[in-house]
């Protein structure tokens, strides 16, 4: 189901994934958020960037595991762990966090 | 979950078959349900994590990058075959420097890459619960 974003339409796949990862745009994470009712604050975008730094280096979107190691050592103990994380992002720092960066769900992640 | 150790051998070339994204994706998530992975890269697998790869040509993902995330999987364990890098004129410099942060020993890094022979190779296939060939 497409989602619309500035007046553009952006093609989406059944879990509400971009189905064209060089399309987003960081208004693409604001849409996504206001449908699940997520207010994004910086801290949020914190993690939003870092994935799509992540992705851009390494061509995957990494398990939660490896998300919040790497975060640790980015952006300190306090961020990297699953507390922190999982109440930024409700659904899962993976999956949601991703979505709203316009990646595609994490491998591994059922 | 119990701990098995895995080990997937890697036979082909990175492109023109499925086969090695294939393995590297069930590798992650094999790493991902924290599970004992290694890999094994012999024949024309060792192009896998050949250096300076570049897809443009043939249309296809260039997925070379993944293989530096494997560190953060914690799979640290990369043989290659010896006899398969020599017939192919290649040496441990054409490959891709991958690497691990040892949490141990102050995040030093190391390297992922063991070179070994075949007869050394036969030795760790023989400690695994399962391998996966591909």
């Amino acid at each position: 189901m497409p989602i619309e974003v500035n007046g553009k339409s952006f093609e989406t796949d059944e879990e509400g994934y971009l189905v064209n990862l060089g399309e987003w745009e960081p208004d693409c994470a604001t849409v996504m958020a206001a449908a699940e009712d997520q207010e994004l604050t910086e801290n949020h975008w914190e993690v939003i960037n870092f994935l799509r730094e992540y992705y851009d280096e390494y061509q995957i979107a990494p398990a939660v595991r490896v998300l919040t190691k790497a975060i640790g050592k980015k952006l300190g103990k306090d961020k990297g762990n699953s507390k922190y994380l999982y109440e930024l992002f409700p659904y899962g720092p993976g999956k949601q966090a991703c979505k709203y960066a316009g990646l595609p769900k994490p491998t591994g992640c059922v | 979950m119990a701990t098995k150790k895995f080990m997937f051998l890697n036979r082909k070339a990175p492109y023109g078959t499925v086969y090695a994204l294939e393995s590297l994706e069930v590798v992650l998530i094999g790493a991902a349900f924290e599970q004992d992975v290694s890999l094994a890269f012999i024949g024309d697998g060792v192009y896998q994590i050949a250096k300076n790869q570049n897809t443009d040509g043939i249309g296809m993902k260039n997925f070379s990058p993944t293989y530096k995330a494997l560190g953060d999987y914690e799979v640290t364990k990369l043989y290659v075959e010896k006899e398969s890098l020599e017939a192919r004129g290649l040496t441990l410099d054409d490959l891709m420097d991958l690497t691990w942060e040892d949490e141990d020993d102050d995040y030093a890094e190391k390297p992922s890459i063991r070179l070994v022979s075949a007869a050394e190779l036969a030795a760790v296939f023989d400690e695994q619960d399962v391998v996966l060939s591909f």
